[in-house]
């Protein structure tokens, strides 16, 4: 796949705000890209330069291979989809829709079938003539998709298009975003703040911090080998562990206290290794609680039971290993025949070696 | 039934306000020269006697077309500040927009007094209806920017940003998006400015030329206490279209608010 933007060095100032501190990203040609990152890390702001809404202060944007300096949002082969959506109160649902085409050389019965096509494409069949003031939120979210969309822009930009929305209307238009995005093949930018939405929807994600990319991986390598204690704590639950990095090479040899020593391969340490005290992260799901009569071949660590979150379909126990200052959280599915343990309860943690991290600080 | 101080208050308060003004239908429809009860009787003598006053038909005129030039220019004006308000960034921004929100409480007087130096001595110019325009214009400006101000800052700033987007010029962004959407405020601010220009004596009566304004007409009209009830008559004409304009500036800008669904937190009405 070829890249479609290329940012290199890009800075942003406000004033004396240093929004953005030199971003360099390729986006590929018809991938769903996700911008994750806490409020205020500067996602919209480099979402709204490459739409053209803001200038670079240095470095530059190139959209298919085209430097975008000094060139007008209208004049670039980007749309969005507005955190507001946007919508045109005083027009009807279908003149929002082909807004965009009214410099189109269309007559208007192409036109028509264009508003008509692009509002089938997003559910909205038949609402040409109501009021958009009228709509509901996820109706107009659908709006202002069709409207970016019936101009075929070489890229979709999203700013959090489904924080307005309530869960289960979130959940159905994640699923529908997807869909949408596979079948017109677009290149979509997404913003988001949401990591499980970013998780769920995206081909890539940069997860930013403060102006930074802080990682920029595929969903799965950034949820497994987050490169650093913020990607880590950012997403997902994580749990830190004080190690020490005893020997470099092929593999990978750490000290963990209470867990005792490990070889890991290189990929476990994605921000890169380091002689020396570490940090070392480990996901929930990834421990276990060794049941009564359940046998494993993997390695065990004695346990207490110090806390326990009952949540239905899992139950959360914090437990106490010797050695390890701080609890450790345990995840696991109440499949059937599984006790739920009480705090106190002397038990055994199974672990593995592949599912430490060696975070940089 | 109890009627409490504050309600005896309020009802005070309410004669006070608008007994002059009942005042003027009663006795524009009293046959009697002197202003005074009892009355004597029912005539209309006096809206005819309007009909046929061609000086006074002048001084209308000359009103009108001062109301209108005002209206427009100083709307024309106070969207320009206002949008510049409400999304521009530029140095010294507060101090600016305050600075020409002054004349809105600058006493009209000194106004006067003031571009009468100016005008006449300073720049020679003659005095005419385009001097009691620039005057007008000065003092409306403000009004027509505090009604706008609502207007462009109840704007989302991502609607003209959306029709760039989606291909538009900023101007066309700006015609085909923002207008529309602030347009009752545009209405409104025509309105008001009108009525405040169309009854505005003191800046008129300093800078109209040999043509004089209808209230400054009036005025003139004063020193015959034989055309006191005439007077009465284009009184109650006046304060019914001042209300009527009034209403439909106030209509206009309500529209605005539900438009851009916004609660009504008071107005003018
Ligand atoms: N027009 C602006 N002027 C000054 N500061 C801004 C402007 N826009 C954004 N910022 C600042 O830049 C930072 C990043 O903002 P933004 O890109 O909107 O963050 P995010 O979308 O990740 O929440 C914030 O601290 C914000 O206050
Ligand atoms: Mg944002």
């Amino acid at each position: 796949m070829t890249a479609l933007i290329h940012l290199t060095g890009v800075q942003k100032y406000y004033g004396d705000y240093h929004a953005l501190r030199g971003i360099d990203l390729e986006i590929r040609k018809g991938e769903f890209f996700s911008l994750l990152g806490p409020s205020g890390c500067g996602k919209t702001t480099l979402l709204r330069t490459i739409a053209g809404f803001e200038t670079v202060s240095s470095g530059t944007l190139m959209i298919d291979g085209k430097d975008m300096k000094g060139v007008p949002a209208n004049l670039r082969p980007t749309n969005m989809v507005f955190q507001s959506y946007a919508i045109f109160p005083h027009l009807s649902v279908g003149e929002n829709v082909g807004f965009g085409l009214r410099k189109y050389p269309m007559t208007k019965d192409e036109k028509a079938r264009a508003v008509g096509e692009a509002l089938e494409m997003v559910g909205l069949g038949g609402y040409g003539a109501r009021a958009a003031h009228a709509l509901s939120g996820g109706q107009r979210q659908r709006v202002a998709l069709a409207r970016a969309l019936i101009l075929k822009p070489k890229v979709l930009l999203l700013d959090e298009p489904l924080s307005a929305l309530d869960k289960k209307m979130r959940e159905q238009m994640q699923v529908e975003l997807i869909k949408l995005q596979r079948q017109v093949g677009i290149t979509f930018i997404l913003v988001t703040h949401d990591q499980e939405e970013a998780l769920v929807m995206s081909d890539r994600i940069a997860v930013m911090f403060e102006g930074e990319i802080g990682q920029l991986a595929d969903p799965e390598t950034l949820y497994r080998r987050p490169n650093s204690r913020r990607v880590a704590e950012f997403i997902g639950k994580m749990n830190f562990l004080p190690g020490e990095v005893t020997k470099l090479g092929e593999r990978i040899t750490v000290e963990v206290p209470g867990l005792g020593t490990s070889e890991i391969g290189k990929e476990q340490a994605p921000g890169g290794a380091k002689l020396g005290r570490s940090l070392i992260g480990v996901r929930p799901e990834t421990l276990a609680i060794q049941f009564e009569g359940e046998a494993t071949d993997r390695r065990v660590a004695d346990a207490t039971v110090d806390e326990v979150v009952y949540y239905g379909d899992m139950t959360y126990y914090d437990v106490r290993i010797a050695g390890i200052e701080k609890p450790l959280t345990i995840s696991m599915k109440n499949l059937i025949g599984r006790p739920v343990l009480d705090v106190g309860t002397r038990t055994r943690v199974i672990w593995d070696e592949r599912s430490l991290v060696v975070l940089a600080r | 039934m109890r009627i409490s101080v504050l309600g005896i208050y309020a009802i005070l308060y309410l004669i006070f306000l608008y007994a002059p003004i009942v005042l003027l239908p009663i006795f524009a429809f009293n046959d009697a020269t002197i202003i005074a009860f009892p009355l004597t009787g029912f005539t209309t003598g006096w809206f005819a006697e309007l009909a046929t006053n061609t000086a006074l038909h002048g001084a209308v005129r000359n009103s009108l077309f001062i109301a209108l030039m005002s209206a427009v220019i100083a709307t024309g004006l106070g969207t320009m500040a206002a949008r510049a308000g409400a999304t521009g960034e530029f140095p010294f921004k507060r101090g600016i927009i305050g600075f020409i929100m002054l004349p809105l409480v600058l006493p009209e007087i000194i106004i006067a007094v003031a571009l009468l130096v100016i005008l006449v001595q300073i720049l020679g110019m003659n005095l005419s209806n385009w001097t009691v325009i620039g005057a007008h214009v000065l003092i409306c400006t403000p009004f027509s920017i505090a009604i706008l101000n609502g207007a462009f800052q109840n704007l989302d700033p991502s609607m003209e940003e959306a029709a760039l987007d989606l291909g538009e010029t900023r101007l066309s962004a700006f015609r085909l998006v923002t207008l529309p959407l602030v347009m009752p405020g545009i209405i409104s601010s025509l309105l008001i400015s009108f009525t405040i220009s169309l009854d505005e004596f003191i800046i008129a009566f300093f800078l109209t030329g040999s043509n004089p304004t209808m209230p400054v007409y009036i005025w003139g009209l004063l020193r015959f206490p034989a055309s006191l009830p005439v007077i009465m008559a284009l009184g109650t004409i006046l304060v019914t279209l001042s209300i009527i304009l009034l209403t439909i500036a106030e209509y206009f800008r309500r529209r605005g608010n539900a438009r851009a669904g916004i609660k009504d937190t008071g107005g003018f009405l």
